[in-house]
């Protein structure tokens, strides 16, 4: 809509909304920047380093493993989460009380808490007393999450797809329920298949919400915590110690101070970067529809 | 014979077409639905079995637990359920969570109201960047503000209460309802702003008395979301307290005692963090379809 007055009065009613999230992002990352070019010994004792840590930072070796395993790891997801989440967008029933039932259940896991989500999949899998692991043992397989990294990498990426999931089917259900019945009559007429009924009408209407599910999942998957956390531990070894583990254990466990901010910033910056694109994408895809609108 | 027989080549069409569509219509329920029907059951058992066996755990004496796998309760108890509803120190945590949580709902709803109205409604000098930076803000990993946050809020002397963690979470919570907000507002006409402003409304009274009744399902998702993200978060709001609004998720971590893990009251503190979800759920469950799309199908 390009009928928006122009006023900037309402900057007033920005401000408070404005003050608060500065409150809580602008002075939290000047402190991160602040500690990204110091060395600070004490209170009273610190050096300014320029851009020594970041150039440590992207040296090390650890971090640029925990780097790439972050990506992969997040790529990994999103392929398998989007299109089992469209598949069961579309297997979703539509009316009646197995719609709300269903709706229920598939919403349950991205209420859990993060660290609870970790528990219930360390209960389920382990080796004596969770039912996954048991079974997998039963069945002649040697499953140990914490001694083989392919174990632990697929049981990640299993409780990952059990936890997000939902989300992605959620929000093209969403974009479904929004599909006039006209447009499946219309297609019925044509005989077209069930094939081109979705490449042609539903996917057409997904895009938009599909743009938001990836976004939300790219993000959340690139800051996981206290899922693998509270599942391996970031083990076997470091094989499944993700970029913000390796962070928290920097600034919180060594308490180096200079690096993990450092750290931090590069970190805050891939994410920006992917953000950015993405709300390119979206503004596009925006006007491409009040175009054709118009 | 009551249909008449068609004498151009595009009725013949037609009718073979409508023919066709009745048939498959026919011939497809039976196969088709029982297909579709498995392979949802398959998910929903994929989505529930990991929360079963939590359940059938947290019945279990830890004994039973660690002696032989059953798949349900021998002997049934609930013992954990009892221990953890008696202990302070288990059920404090839970009002913690649910007050941090409220709060948070509360600041990040009546903030984000008015920013989303001058965001769906007008332009000014510098609203696109704003809005992107505020997105930008919804991405930010928690792991980056850990130890500016824990110095932020021990300075001004917020460590360790709800408030603290009720801000904190404003981080993510305020561009989200801002931006779902937005897309309800922006479904509403202009119009209606106009009228009643030619009737005498004043802004503010515009605002509560005929706005936000308009947009009253938006506002339930947004409390929604808002409740989600809020409630699953636990990295920020563990490391923003130490005992005095110390969240579930953290108590629960300190389940080790000398004997090990103790599971059985691990999983019982599980399901019931669970349950506040499912109550949640059950009330929104009509306009979360519309919900998750964010106003923007």
């Amino acid at each position: 809509m390009n009928d928006k007055l122009y006023n900037n009065r309402a900057w007033w009613l920005i401000l408070p909304m404005l003050l608060l999230v500065a409150f809580s992002a602008i002075i939290p990352l000047m402190t991160v920047v602040n500690y990204s070019v110091q060395d600070v010994f004490d209170a009273h004792t610190r050096f300014f380093t320029g851009t020594e840590w970041f150039r440590e930072t992207l040296n090390d070796p650890a971090l640029q493993a925990a780097l790439l395993r972050q990506f992969a790891f997040s790529l990994t997801v999103l392929a398998i989460e989007v299109p089992l989440g469209i598949s069961i967008a579309l297997l979703m029933p539509r009316k009646g009380w197995q719609a709300s039932a269903v709706l229920i259940l598939v919403t349950m896991p991205l209420l859990i808490p993060w660290n609870v989500v970790g528990s219930i999949w360390q209960i389920f899998t382990r080796g004596d007393i969770g039912l996954m692991g048991w079974g997998l043992r039963e069945l002649g397989y040697g499953y140990n999450i914490t001694r083989s990294a392919a174990d632990a990498w697929g049981t990640i990426i299993l409780m990952d797809v059990w936890h997000w999931t939902p989300l992605i089917a959620l929000l093209c259900y969403s974009g479904l329920r929004a599909i006039p019945d006209a447009y499946y009559q219309a297609a019925r007429i044509d005989r077209a298949s069930r094939w081109a009924v979705f490449r042609y009408i539903q996917l057409p209407k997904l895009t938009n919400v599909l743009v938001i599910g990836v976004l939300l999942r790219f993000m959340h998957s690139f800051m996981i915590y206290a899922e693998p956390f509270v599942l391996t531990g970031g083990g076997p070894g470091s094989s499944t110690t993700f970029l913000s583990q390796t962070l928290t254990t920097m600034a919180i466990g060594q308490q180096d101070l200079g690096p993990s901010a450092a750290f931090s910033i590069i970190y805050f910056l891939i994410i920006l970067l992917v953000c950015w694109i993405f709300y390119t994408a979206i503004m596009n895809l925006q006007k491409d529809k009040q175009n054709k609108g118009a | 014979m009551t249909r008449s027989m068609p004498t151009t080549p595009d009725a013949v069409r037609k009718q073979a077409a409508a023919a066709d569509a009745r048939r498959r219509r026919e011939a497809r329920p039976v196969s088709r639905q029982w297909r579709r029907r498995g392979l949802m059951a398959a998910y929903i058992l994929f989505v529930l079995l990991p929360i079963y066996w939590l359940l059938n755990m947290s019945f279990q004496s830890n004994s039973e637990i660690l002696g032989a796998l059953t798949l349900w309760p021998q002997d049934f108890t609930l013992e954990h359920y009892t221990r953890i509803l008696t202990d302070s120190s288990w059920y404090m945590g839970y009002v913690n969570s649910i007050a941090y949580v409220v709060m948070n709902m509360l600041i990040s709803i009546s903030v984000a109201l008015p920013a989303a109205y001058a965001f769906s409604r007008y332009r000014f000098i510098g609203d696109k960047h704003l809005f992107f930076w505020l997105l930008t803000n919804l991405m930010a990993p928690p792991a980056v503000f850990l130890l500016p946050y824990f110095q932020l809020y021990y300075t001004v002397g917020l460590f360790d209460t709800h408030v603290a963690v009720a801000l904190a979470h404003c981080l993510f919570n305020i561009p989200l309802a801002v931006w779902i907000l937005e897309g309800f507002m922006s479904g509403v006409p202009k119009e209606i702003d106009e009228t009643a402003f030619i009737d005498g409304y004043s802004f503010p009274r515009f605002f509560v008395k005929i706005f936000i009744p308009m947009i009253s399902s938006g506002i339930g998702v947004t409390l929604f979301f808002l409740f989600m993200f809020s409630w699953v978060e636990l990295l920020l709001a563990s490391t923003l307290t130490s005992t005095g609004a110390q969240p579930i998720g953290s108590v629960m971590t300190q389940t080790k005692g000398a004997s090990g893990i103790d599971w059985g009251t691990l999983s019982a503190a599980g399901v019931l963090t669970i349950l506040p979800g499912i109550i949640v759920v059950y009330f929104v469950r009509n306009h979360i379809a519309k919900g998750f799309a964010l106003g923007r199908t």
